[in-house]
């Protein structure tokens, strides 16, 4: 037997695919448009995602028997509310840099609908260790999507990946600028984040018939 | 003892309890840190004022990169020879001014009170730039920078950088590629005031005309590239009186 008994394993693959978050679930979709138009920042949302929900669960899961339930969404909001801001402290202060590139993505953080849907579906039913599991599975099946996403959108809409030219310079004409390629700045708006994650969705159903609703 | 978390009571005591939990743990934080965070940002000043006047480490056509932090301040006092604050008619030596806040210098000047706006004047390879700072907004949020002028008001550099613009679009403004472009751009269209203009029907995308008062646009970026307008325009305009009086003597 493996650390993790398979239930417990489930909690981790299982929102990496048949029941992923943006593409089944259909949650986080507005900050899986705003941030993919390059790899990088998908990458450091995915990063910043995996450990406010990993954090937010285990501390709203060890809390859970005392929230009241009238204002439980408030105190979800509270928690990762303050979890953010304490990160953004920390980070400006010893980690500049870094800091400088997450700011935009602190006020995204709070309001992405797949932390709050966990607190709520998840953490306050069960205890700390399947709420991190959990927290940690659907922050990575997020983080999956935001990263492909972001791949495809760095590569066709600026020829670039991680700020690399992997396809040449398309003022000096190099590379498959040479040919005649040419970069689809369409694809650096959000409606060609929509289509790509259409097209996440339809792979993945076509594999998976299972997943395809009813009538 | 299981706890009755439905009565109204408890709801009320428990939201009490949180704020002030959660409040006195930010507090705690934010007082812990500051010094430490105003420290940062002090430094990052210093490093974009060198940046817009060319005293960089930048290797390649693609790199921003900034004198290390270690070194900044040293660097900062061998290359910025004077920094002065304009305010009216006087100007004023002051060696800090470039830690006023532009944003509360802009909040005086509707009170009816005089701005102080200050100017750093550097000096490398014997040639003179007069950096002025700049405030704006983007899209999303704030933007600002630094532009370093010669004396006819020439650009020799600029420094741009924002709070939440889009990545990929809006935020490529502090990329070289487009910070570069400004080189070498006047902000004088014969002898008139104009501004530099971030032109979406450029017909000069690869930027080699110098006296269009123009530089092309990002793609999807109008009005992070429209606020860049603006901010030049206004930013630099305080500071006409005084480029007169430097043009003259």
């Amino acid at each position: 037997m493996g650390i993790l008994s398979k239930k417990d394993a489930a909690l981790i693959s299982d929102p990496l695919l048949d029941n992923n978050p943006i593409t089944i679930q259909v949650l986080g979709i507005c900050s899986a448009l705003a941030i993919t138009a390059e790899l990088k920042a998908s990458i450091v949302m995915a990063v910043s995602v995996l450990f406010v929900m990993g954090l937010g669960n285990v501390v709203i899961s060890l809390m859970r028997n005392i929230i009241p339930s009238k204002i439980r969404i408030i105190v979800q909001l509270v928690v990762v509310a303050t979890l953010v801001i304490v990160v953004d402290q920390v980070l400006k202060a010893f980690a500049y840099e870094l800091s400088k590139t997450l700011s935009v993505f602190v006020g995204l953080i709070i309001t992405n609908c797949i932390i709050m849907g966990r607190f709520e579906a998840f953490a306050l039913a069960n205890g700390p260790k399947r709420s991190f599991l959990d927290g940690i599975g659907n922050a990575a099946g997020y983080g999956f999507i935001l990263v492909v996403i972001g791949f495809f959108r760095e590569l066709l809409g600026s020829g670039t990946l991680l700020g690399y030219k992997v396809l040449g310079d398309p003022i000096e004409k190099t590379g498959l600028y040479a040919i005649g390629y040419e970069n689809n700045g369409f694809m650096l708006l959000s409606p060609m984040a929509l289509i790509v994650v259409g097209i996440i969705i339809w792979v993945q159903r076509s594999k998976n018939p299972a997943l395809i609703e009813e009538n | 003892m299981a706890i009755n978390t439905e009565k109204n009571t408890y709801t009320i005591i428990f939201a009490s309890v949180m704020v002030v939990v959660v409040g006195a743990l930010l507090a705690y934080l934010a007082s812990a840190l500051s010094a430490k965070i105003s420290e940062n940002e002090r430094l990052e000043k210093q490093q974009n004022i060198l940046y817009a006047m060319g005293v960089n480490e930048n290797e390649g056509a693609g790199s921003v990169n900034f004198v290390s932090t270690d070194q900044v301040a040293q660097t900062f006092s061998t290359f910025i020879k004077e920094q002065i604050v304009l305010e009216g008619d006087q100007i004023t030596t002051d060696d800090n001014a470039y830690l006023i806040d532009l944003k509360k210098e802009e909040a005086n000047a509707k009170a009816g009170k005089t701005r102080r706006l200050p100017v750093f004047i550097g000096e490398k390879d014997n040639k003179k730039y007069y950096i002025i700072p700049m405030r704006g907004k983007g899209l999303w949020d704030a933007i600002w920078g630094f532009v370093a002028l010669d004396n006819q008001m020439v650009v020799q550099g600029v420094y741009f950088d924002h709070k939440g613009e889009t990545p990929g679009l809006g935020a490529n403004i502090k990329q070289r590629y487009f910070m570069d472009d400004f080189i070498g751009e006047s902000i004088i269209s014969n002898g008139r005031y104009v501004g530099i203009t971030v032109a979406k029907g450029n017909n000069d995308p690869t930027n080699e005309i110098k006296d269009d008062n123009e530089v092309d646009a990002l793609a999807g970026a109008t009005i992070t590239g429209d606020g860049v307008s603006a901010m030049i325009k206004q930013s630099v305009a305080l500071y006409e009186p005084y480029f007169k009086t430097l043009a003259t003597n």
